[in-house]
């Protein structure tokens, strides 16, 4: 049973990712693509997770805890600069 | 010139605390090596940074603090099967809508929670705060009704932040 | 392994995953930038939620000892999801994206870009 639940989210996560691919290619202005990124950032961390628990292994963890902050940092770092067109004032 | 403040071994103890529980997760273990570590990080983290630190209303009732967690999560949860339910069906449906909610507090600190909260419960993202921090802007996504809407705000979130606060 | 433990891991990862799907489906498919804005912050959260809780049980149940540290992911997804929120929001209206037609007080965007009151 659990193999099974995993498969089935995965597969859920990975057609997310696509559609998060669709909407950042599609976007029709940056804060769109900027939303789709920090989304999957998100869902990239879900992905990790889902192979972790997959493989058994809580090595996975810190790469997960990384790309967490890394995302919001970034996120927040390019909201910052299309608002304002610089970082540091 | 500013007088030296007093030197304080725990300037801040919220903070302290936070950093020893932070690192025994961080490592998942609570092996004493790790905890001899977490208590001097919780000391000297606080003590080297306490100087950058903004003076902000401090948390008056525990009690309150944890009912109102709860009575957060709960609402998250009723949020997501309500805006799942909203984003499965037809876009034609949604009647979202910007909506200016009056706030009565004025801290900094509570303001930011109060902000949080109301993006993560139903239907509704904050989008923007007027300078003079009397509205909240908020973006709902299917509004049915405006007075009820901002009422509920106030009533289930505002109320209990203020007595936390006591501001 | 114990069935308990498995139905509840298994339920958790899908019902997680649902979320998260959910969430990316509200980003693919909404009209406009403000009601895309509302999936990926509340369902995809929560959806994160559920699979670090059954992450946890799962290794908790495995290696014998109370697993905690995937606390911290949760934690910090939950406080960060609404500042991106509001960060995109604000900048959303600095850029004067177009707002659905039928939007209810759309002036009220007008008045909240220049940060006035109402």
């Amino acid at each position: 049973m659990l193999s099974t639940a995993i498969l089935v989210a995965t597969t859920l996560v990975c057609i997310s990712l696509s559609l998060n691919l669709w909407r950042l290619f599609l976007g029709p202005s940056r804060p769109d693509r900027i939303l789709a990124l920090d989304t999957m950032y998100i869902n990239s961390i879900a992905l990790i997770l889902l192979f972790g628990v997959a493989a058994g292994t809580r090595l996975y963890f810190e790469a997960a805890l990384l790309i967490a902050m890394l995302g919001f940092v970034s996120t927040a770092a390019m909201c910052k600069y299309i608002l304002r067109g610089d970082l540091i004032e | 010139m500013k007088a030296q403040p007093r030197f304080r071994l725990l300037p801040m103890p919220g903070h302290s605390f936070l950093l020893f529980i932070v690192w025994l997760l961080l490592n998942n273990t609570v092996a004493p090596g790790h905890l001899v570590l977490a208590t001097f990080l919780a000391i000297a983290i606080p003590l080297m940074t306490s100087g950058m630190q903004d003076p902000q209303p401090s948390f008056q009732k525990p009690f309150a603090i944890i009912r109102y967690i709860f009575v957060v999560i709960g609402d998250i949860i009723a949020a997501n099967f309500e805006v799942a339910l909203l984003v499965i069906g037809p876009a034609k449906l949604l009647k979202p809508a910007f909506v200016a909610v009056p706030v009565d507090i004025e801290h900094e600190l509570p303001i930011t929670i109060l902000a949080s909260t109301v993006s993560l419960t139903p239907g509704t993202v904050s989008a923007e705060i007027s300078e003079d921090r009397q509205w909240l802007y908020v973006h709902v996504l299917n509004l049915s009704d405006e007075e009820e809407l901002i009422t509920s705000i106030k009533q289930r979130y505002e109320r209990p932040l203020k007595e936390i606060f006591q501001c | 392994m114990e069935f308990w433990i498995e139905l509840i891991v298994s339920g958790l990862l899908i019902v997680g995953a649902i979320f998260v799907f959910v969430g990316s489906l509200g980003l693919a498919k909404l009209p406009d930038f403000y009601t895309r804005l509302h999936g990926p912050t509340k369902a995809t959260t929560l959806g994160m939620s559920c699979l670090l809780v059954a992450s946890m049980v799962l290794v908790t149940y495995q290696q014998g000892y109370l697993s905690l540290h995937e606390l911290l992911i949760g934690l910090f997804l939950i406080i960060t999801a609404p500042v991106t929120a509001h960060m995109l929001a604000k900048t959303g209206m600095h850029h004067e994206l177009d707002i659905l037609e039928k939007t209810e007080n759309k002036a009220l965007a007008e008045r909240a870009k220049d940060r006035m009151a109402p």
